[in-house]
């Protein structure tokens, strides 16, 4: 960025940025945050990162102080999820780094774009055990996308330009960048590169013309073609191109968990999730594909079940992905083209035409009639689909919603219809407990005229609950939707199926008083008990002007329906509750 | 299992190593061997892996270490004409007055006896592993103490014949 550039960015603040001005470390980081557009910093001060947040004290970035580092590094999560900038998030040396690990993993898991900062003691400390010490490049190194320690301060600029560039292109993921308390202290006249040039990082990848042919004549062929659509339509800001090439070429769409709202789900051509706990009309159509279009999908097991020899078994893949080392990695390809889902959607759209799918269609929409979602309502009980199709009837699949994991997750994967993109904020890798809810407020923060709506487990809500205080320090109106089932849900439908009902350590029935806990962060409580109680408490939520905590207490023995047991195939689907 | 040669480019920063060997750790990959050291350009170290693996698994470690940001580029010499080379270094239990009969056995193999003792001698042999799989053999009755070996060292050949280009 040219030195005219940055002083236009930062007109806002009235503060100029010198190019040769000397600055300490501390300073040097936080003018590269604000010369990379970043609005809001997450994090929790420590002796190690002393001189950036004495920096912070006087910067125009914003900064919300978490309870937790865990809780920090979720809401930088949940705001990149929810923007597709970059989160970023600060944390002091050994325990301060460490706490982040969980966050680290889980963005590294599902591709998502985190500039982490950690402090470290001084070099001269480095590899003594020093207090509060920790190698945290070192544990992060397979967690991350990259990671850095900043030796010297003329290499922060640098790193730092480097660490955005590498999180955000290509296939995004966290960045580490772990700067020593003596490179903080230490002054040097700053410089910010125009731009990176990184030797061996090849993040740009355009399909051939060749790829391009190929892949029409595929579908040309199809008589049965599905695309599996998954978070790289996301990642890749693709929605509108997925949703064109869709319409034009009547094929039919499933998203992934991860590619939820990648493309609308209540649209004619939608046939919502697959795998596991997925449709019956996603599975079969699957099953009975002759030809499966993967976007930005990485086949994991949640999807071939892990027996990825009988996944798809009549179809011929192709694999359209940024991330080289995606394609034939768990199943045989017979196309595998390396690149992102726009750009090379953008090349198909034009030459693409209609398949001759009609057949396809009825015979998927009436699997779609024939079995859809379900569950067996009874009379004065909550059932927690229910709260979930509520959610969903209020708010028009219009609401940002994030989720811990587990059996609430599902529900919302199967009962809340998005229709936008980056309106699902969920740990689909990793499968986090307790990233729900900081995601939220990350979520919020980036769009505070949106609803967002953190669904949580009773089990991950008292992981990192503590963040509540958040919502009243800074007025952040999310709506928290606890499931509270008194158990750790999943685990307790895996115990009943699979352990004979030895429902081992999976009671929470001494959970707090919710609503109580909620007032004494400053939060409004509320709780429903009935379908009726939970209308009308959720009316009263939703135009209240501010954080509410809801405590819907769901019924305690449901399970999720339907189920493929891991280890089996597809077609060996338990519809469950009728 | 299939052995593959595979060389590749790194930055030479602190840590590189470590990231390399961590990937075959985390991906589930073996490493036979791996020597690291300086290449023709400063700035940039080459290691040498001797890894195993059917072609998919080969594949696709080749595809996960090109998403190393410090790799600069990954060659699987092995599936071409190569060069290689590892050096190794016996001790052999033997008094002086075997010598002789120990210099018939490593002069075939160009090898050397590089250090004598009271009661051991050492060789040096260099070549490919199977040169000093067959002279550790022949070495084997005499009493090995002690042996050290590098990892292999390999590059292209640079005249590739018509047949092994296709």
């Amino acid at each position: 960025m040219s030195v005219e550039a940055a002083a236009l960015t930062n007109r806002i603040s009235g503060a100029d940025i010198g190019m040769g001005e000397v600055l300490t470390g501390a300073e040097t980081l936080l003018r590269c945050l604000i010369l990379e557009q970043v609005e809001y910093v997450f994090g929790y001060p420590g002796g190690a990162v002393l001189p950036i947040y004495d920096s912070l004290y006087s910067s125009r970035l914003k900064h919300i102080l978490t309870r937790h580092e865990q809780g920090a590094i979720h809401a930088a999560d949940g705001y990149a999820r929810a923007t597709g900038k970059p989160g970023v998030v600060i944390a002091t040396s050994g325990p301060g780094a460490t706490n982040l690990v969980t966050g680290i993993a889980t963005a590294q898991m599902d591709s998502i774009p985190l500039v982490c900062i950690t402090g470290n003691v001084a070099q001269h400390l480095i590899g003594s055990d020093a207090f509060q010490e920790a190698n945290i490049t070192g544990i992060t190194l397979p967690i991350t996308k990259h990671n850095y320690m900043v030796r010297d301060i003329r290499d922060l600029p640098r790193i730092v330009k480097e660490a955005f560039y590498i999180a955000t292109t290509g296939r995004p993921g966290p960045v580490l960048i772990d700067i020593p308390k003596d490179v903080s202290n230490a002054k040097a006249p700053f410089y910010y590169p125009e731009k990176v040039e990184i030797r061996g990082y090849v993040p740009t990848r355009v399909p051939s013309d060749e790829d391009i042919e190929k892949f029409l004549q595929v579908i040309q062929a199809a008589k049965k073609p599905v695309i599996l659509a998954g978070g790289g339509v996301i990642a890749a800001n693709a929605d509108s191109e997925l949703l064109a090439f869709a319409e034009k070429t009547r094929i039919p769409v499933i998203n992934t968990f991860m590619g939820l709202g990648g493309f609308p789900g209540d649209h004619e051509l939608a046939l919502n999730m697959p795998g596991m706990h997925g449709s019956y009309a996603a599975n079969q159509a699957l099953l009975n594909a002759d030809c499966v279009i993967g976007m930005g999908a990485r086949f994991d097991d949640r999807i071939t079940m892990g027996r990825t020899k009988e996944f798809a078994p009549h179809a011929k893949i192709v694999h359209i992905d940024i991330d080289p080392a995606e394609l034939g990695k768990n199943v045989a390809t017979m196309l595998p083209i390396a690149g992102d889902v726009k750009s090379t959607l953008r090349k198909v759209l034009p030459l693409a035409q209609a398949c001759d799918t009609a057949e396809w269609l009825a015979q998927l929409k009436a699997w779609q009639e024939a079995y859809p979602y379900r569950y067996k309502k009874v009379e004065g009980e909550l059932k927690p689909q229910e709260v979930i199709e509520m959610l969903y009837e209020t708010t028009q699949g219009d609401a940002i919603i994030t989720t811990d994991v587990g059996q609430h997750q599902m529900w919302v994967a199967q009962y809340y219809k998005f229709k936008r993109t980056r309106s699902l904020i969920s740990s689909g890798g990793l499968g986090t407990m307790g990233f729900g809810f900081p995601a939220a407020i990350g979520a919020q923060l980036a769009h505070p005229g949106r609803t967002v709506i953190a669904v949580v487990g009773d089990g991950g809500f008292q992981m990192t609950n503590q963040e509540l205080a958040i919502l009243h320090q800074y007025n952040v109106p999310v709506k928290v939707v606890i499931l509270n089932n008194k158990c750790l849900g999943m685990v307790r439908q895996w115990q009943e199926l699979f352990y004979d009902n030895r429902y081992s350590q999976v009671d929470l029935s001494n959970s707090p008083d919710f609503v109580k806990l909620a007032e004494a962060y400053g939060v409004k409580g509320m709780r429903a008990t009935t379908p009726a109680e939970a209308r009308e408490v959720w009316k009263e939520a939703l135009a209240y002007d501010g954080p509410v905590v809801i405590d819907f207490q769901v019924t305690e023995e449901e399970n999720v329906y339907p189920m493929v047991a891991a280890g089996n195939t597809l077609d060996q689907m338990v519809m469950g509750d009728e | 299992m299939e052995r593959h040669t595979i060389a590749v480019l790194v930055n030479d920063v602190p840590g590189v190593l470590t990231r390399v060997a961590n990937l075959f750790g985390q991906r589930g990959f073996n490493i036979d061997s791996i020597t690291v050291g300086a290449s023709e350009e400063a700035g940039l170290s080459r290691m040498i892996i001797t890894t195993g693996g059917d072609e998919r698994q080969l594949d696709q470690l080749i595809k996960q270490l090109n998403k190393l940001i410090d790799v600069i580029s990954v060659t699987h010499l092995s599936k071409d004409p190569m060069v290689s080379r590892e050096l190794a270094l016996i001790k052999v239990d033997a008094t002086p007055s075997q010598l002789v009969e120990l210099n018939g056995i490593v002069e075939p193999f160009r090898a050397s006896i590089v250090d004598i003792g009271p009661n051991s001698l050492i060789v040096q042999v260099t070549g490919d592993s199977d040169k000093i799989d067959a002279l550790l053999v022949l070495l084997q009755p005499y009493g090995i103490r002690e042996l050290t070996r590098t990892g292999c060292i390999a590059m292209a050949r640079s005249i590739v014949p018509a047949a092994a280009a296709v």
